[in-house]
């Protein structure tokens, strides 16, 4: 699949910012802090951010409202209701923390719950997806909740970074680590099962309805030239640099953080924090390629009627 | 609404023969003809004229080959009468594909504003353009790839099985099909409704062992396509493979005419 930037802007910051928000609205944080203030209008920051990003793969933007109304059936429709509506407490909550300097638990556990609704939601587009075997599985939901609160724990540890070396960031510390390694496990069997998938049970064969005659192979494509299909669909470019970028991938995401997490426990105060906001750049980092590849190892249905595993896309 | 109808009354859909499909484009070229001035905004093309040209297609013909494993074929040379296929020789298929207007369509659920959408009286699955908003999602659902963006609009665009022209009175009767059936020249698309077992596409299904694509995805799609016949056995009985005529018996003067042009090749037997 085409890794479009917008889609993967969007995805990995508004994750960040309901993970984020998650934190927040389950109580951490003191509510008078001016950490805690800017860390609500960050996380709704970046929440809107990448709404709005989303809207520009659209080919008529204009219309997007109408996305609202199908949430019986689409996956789509779902996330955007939902978006909308995690608004109303979270927007609550920042304003109570930012010009009231208080906290509402009860509200903060009902905005908590529809932040990873809404993420749910997010990856259910791409998990109900049956042409695309990588991604119609339940470890895409599981992958997107763990990247969105890990990402989410590491900009909170960031921001309270001024506190690093004490007992209370310890802990932080800790927490975004269990959360790391946990996060880049479910990843792994997402790849695995991503890797080995291919185009699940349809083959050139069944595409076609050819095999009890024999062996199917394409011999003319359509047209001389790429198209919606090829260019959306059967992108190719990604995938030549699928090793490199898996590599990227590991050592922003999982290896950078890890050790600058372990540094900033050696070191104390003062250069702690700044290797703890180092080690969230990393990870952002690793998120944007880890979703890039999301997109890049992903194989649609449709590509069997271009030839399959031999198809010859022009590299636009 | 993006849910699907329970049962449609009727099913309309087109039977397509790949026995009979010669590869010609015509259909392809009439469909962009008459859409591209019919239901919705024109199907544009972008460089057109230049190097990389690309457009919106409804209908687009692949070409496969195929070749007949041993365990599904005679041996090369052993065959009499009909076969499917001789092992090793390839068989070329013209492979004509549209919107198979699926019963339990993907495309429809996923769509988030309620612009696609499959009609409960025939069964056709349309794109209302003013709804959509152009993210491609339905695209992505569609293992068939019978969707494509339309990149000067920003809208999906569709087979339609020319809904314009199937129930339009100011046509003649003949003409009241979608394009690219009417336009086929070798008949090898035919249209009608699935839901009637009497009808001439139905009786095509049941004859000739008519299949659908990718049943294994689970969209159920209406449109349903015959396999290539089986063929005579070229084998070593057939006329193709006879020796060489002779023309050993050949006397007077074309015996004359032979031997002067033949030179040393004539054998000798003749002499």
């Amino acid at each position: 699949m085409h890794p479009a930037l917008s889609v993967i802007a969007f995805t990995t910051f508004s994750g960040a910012g309901y993970g984020l928000a998650f934190v927040l609205a389950l109580g951490h944080g003191n509510p008078g802090a001016l950490s805690t203030k800017i860390g609500w209008f960050v996380a709704l920051a970046m929440i809107a951010g990448g709404l709005l990003s989303s809207t520009l793969h659209l080919g008529n933007p204009q219309r997007a409202w109408r996305a609202l109304s199908q949430w019986r059936s689409s996956w789509l429709s779902r996330e955007g209701v939902m978006a909308i509506l995690t608004f109303i407490p979270l927007t609550l909550l920042a304003a109570m923390s930012i010009f009231a300097d208080s906290f509402n638990l009860a509200l903060g556990y009902i905005g908590a719950i529809m932040c990873m609704i809404t993420v749910y939601c997010t990856a259910m587009i791409y998990a109900s997806l049956r042409t695309i075997p990588q991604w119609h599985t339940n470890w895409t939901p599981a992958c997107y909740l763990a990247f969105s609160v890990t990402s989410g724990t590491f900009i909170y540890l960031a921001f309270f970074g001024r506190e690093a070396g004490s007992d209370s960031n310890n802990v932080w510390v800790y927490l975004a680590l269990v959360f790391l390694v946990v996060a880049w496990l479910i990843k792994y069997f997402w790849a695995k099962n991503a890797l080995a998938a291919g185009y699940g049970a349809s083959t050139m064969e069944s595409a076609t309805g050819l095999g009890n005659i024999g062996k199917v192979r394409l011999l003319e494509r359509p047209h001389a030239m790429g198209n919606y299909l090829t260019n959306e669909m059967a992108f190719r470019v990604a995938r030549k640099h699928l090793n490199k970028m898996g590599w990227i991938e590991v050592a922003l995401g999982v290896a950078l953080p890890i050790v600058l997490l372990l540094l900033s426990l050696l070191v104390g105060s003062g250069l702690a924090g700044f290797l703890q906001v180092l080690a969230t750049i990393s990870l952002m980092a690793g998120l944007f390629v880890e979703r890039w590849l999301f997109f890049a190892v992903a194989k649609h249905a449709v590509g069997l009627y271009y030839g399959g595993e031999e198809a010859l896309v022009p590299a636009e | 609404m993006t849910t699907l109808p329970a049962s449609t009354q009727k099913k309309l859909g087109l039977v397509i023969d790949l026995d009979t499909c010669v590869g010609c484009h015509a259909c392809v070229i009439n469909c962009k003809e008459w859409n591209t001035s019919g239901y919705g905004t024109a199907l544009s093309d972008q460089d057109p004229y230049g190097a990389n040209p690309v457009g919106s297609w409804l209908n687009r013909i692949h070409t496969f080959e195929v070749t007949p494993m041993a365990h599904q074929s005679k041996p090369k040379g052993q065959g009499v009468g009909e076969v499917i296929g001789t092992a090793g020789e390839a068989r070329v298929v013209h492979f004509p594909k549209s919107c198979l207007h699926c019963e339990d369509a993907p495309c429809v659920t996923v769509c988030p504003t309620g612009a696609s959408y499959k009609r409960e009286e025939d069964g056709i699955v349309l794109v209302d353009e003013d709804k959509c908003i152009g993210c491609g999602l339905c695209a992505w659902s569609c293992a068939y790839g019978a969707r494509e963006m339309d990149q000067a609009e920003g809208v999906m665009k569709k087979c339609t099985l020319c809904v314009d022209r199937i129930y339009n009175e100011e046509m003649e009767e003949i003409d009241r099909q979608p394009a690219c059936v009417r336009t086929c020249p070798a008949g090898a698309r035919h249209f009608g409704d699935f839901a009637d077992p009497e009808s001439n596409v139905s009786v095509l299904v049941k004859e000739r062992g008519g299949f659908d694509l990718m049943p294994e995805q689970g969209n159920k799609p209406v449109n349903k396509y015959l396999p290539p016949r089986a063929r005579t056995d070229l084998g070593v009985n057939s006329a193709f493979a006879a020796p060489v005529e002779t023309t050993d018996d050949a006397g007077g003067v074309l015996g004359w005419i032979d031997r002067a042009l033949s030179g040393s090749t004539r054998s000798k037997g003749a002499n």
